[in-house]
């Protein structure tokens, strides 16, 4: 179910390259933006279409694409493990504000192409956020896998990987087929 | 009782753990621990066995080495049962392959008293990544992640440290 407040609805953006570690724009905490800006629509717009021509890709956040901004993009539609969905949307700014029913799962990153990793992350998730462009304050519930999929996109924001959460010395694998 | 420390490594193949614990069990030997993985596609096995003197079970593994691998067995003593008494954490590095990461990294955290419990590296592609499981003396663990910040800064690598869970269910 997708909310019209939420879903992303701006122009067509560029395809970028995205990094992978060690590249340090991953390792670093990105810059709040403003949301109004129009480079952080592009920006916004960029991520968006970037995500969408990568196979398998349910998020992609700004230092993926180079850019230490707390910008992301989400779409988990049609994910099998994925319960509440939103569509295609781009959060700036995102605040965690409630975690709840930690599970773990295994999960990969654009950025980390070689490697996946068990990682606890919660299950149920409300998270504060402007939209790009209007840079109107949201507040997104969601829980399962789009849950993840914030978390996940959140911690990029950060600076933090998957790595930097994995569940112990064998939770590390390497990648035997490629999404 | 013998307790005996087994080391195979090798080449890679369908039927290796087969091979080693029937070899063993043919010389009466209880496997007690043991752990196996691949490392950049070696076959790689580690073990804690009771039963046999270490010639019975170095015989034993003559075919195995015959087929290529490396076989090393040796006597031990039984450790007493030093269950970890620390707290549990987690350290995770990651960065540009460099000499001297694992080294410089484990020596900090030797220094803040810290044993390392499990640990896997893994280099893919220009990406060095290690996890280690540390028991830490009670009250260390911010005194580490200070420390292990200024390590990673001259590395140019990123680290973490987070308590580790265990739920018991
Ligand atoms: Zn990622």
């Amino acid at each position: 179910m997708s909310d019209p407040e939420l879903e992303w609805a701006g122009p067509e953006g560029r395809v970028l390259p995205v990094v992978t570690a060690p590249a340090s724009v991953l390792g670093a905490v990105g810059e709040e933006v403003d949301p109004t800006d129009p480079e952080v629509v592009r920006l916004a717009a960029d991520l968006v279409s970037t995500m969408r021509v990568s196979p398998g890709c349910v998020g992609l956040a700004a230092p993926q694409v180079g850019v230490g901004a707390q910008v992301f993009c989400v779409d988990v539609t049609g994910h099998p493990k994925a319960a509440t969905t939103h569509g295609t949307f781009v959060l700036c700014n995102p605040k965690i504000i409630e975690a709840s029913r930690w599970r773990p799962g295994r999960e990969g990153c654009m950025s980390v192409p070689d490697l996946t990793g068990d990682v606890k992350r919660a299950g149920r998730i409300v998270v504060e956020a402007v939209l790009p462009g209007t840079g109107e304050p949201v507040t997104v519930a969601t829980d399962a896998f789009e849950a993840r999929a914030l978390q996940h996109e959140i911690d990029h924001c950060a600076g933090k990987l998957f790595l930097d959460r994995v569940a112990g010395a064998h939770a590390i694998y390497q990648r035997k087929v490629y999404l | 009782m013998h307790e005996l420390a087994i080391t195979v490594i090798g080449p890679d193949r369908t039927g290796i753990v087969a091979d080693v614990a029937e070899a063993l069990a043919a010389v009466g030997a209880n496997l007690t621990d043991s752990t196996m993985t691949r490392l950049r596609g070696h076959f790689a096995m580690t073990l804690i066995c009771t039963g046999p003197t270490a010639a019975q079970a170095e015989q034993a593994l003559e075919p195995i080495t015959a087929a290529g691998l490396i076989a090393t067995v040796r006597k031990v003593e039984p450790e007493a049962d030093d269950r970890p008494t620390g707290e549990p954490y987690l350290v995770s590095v990651h960065g540009a392959d460099r000499l001297g990461i694992v080294a410089a990294v484990t020596r900090v955290v030797a220094g803040a008293g810290g044993n390392i419990t499990d640990l896997t590296t893994r280099l893919t592609g220009p990406l060095y990544v290690m996890v280690a499981e540390v028991d830490l003396p009670a009250g260390a663990a911010d005194e580490l992640a200070e420390h292990l910040a200024v390590a990673a800064a001259e590395l140019g690598v990123d680290v973490t440290v987070r308590r580790a869970e265990s739920e018991i269910l």
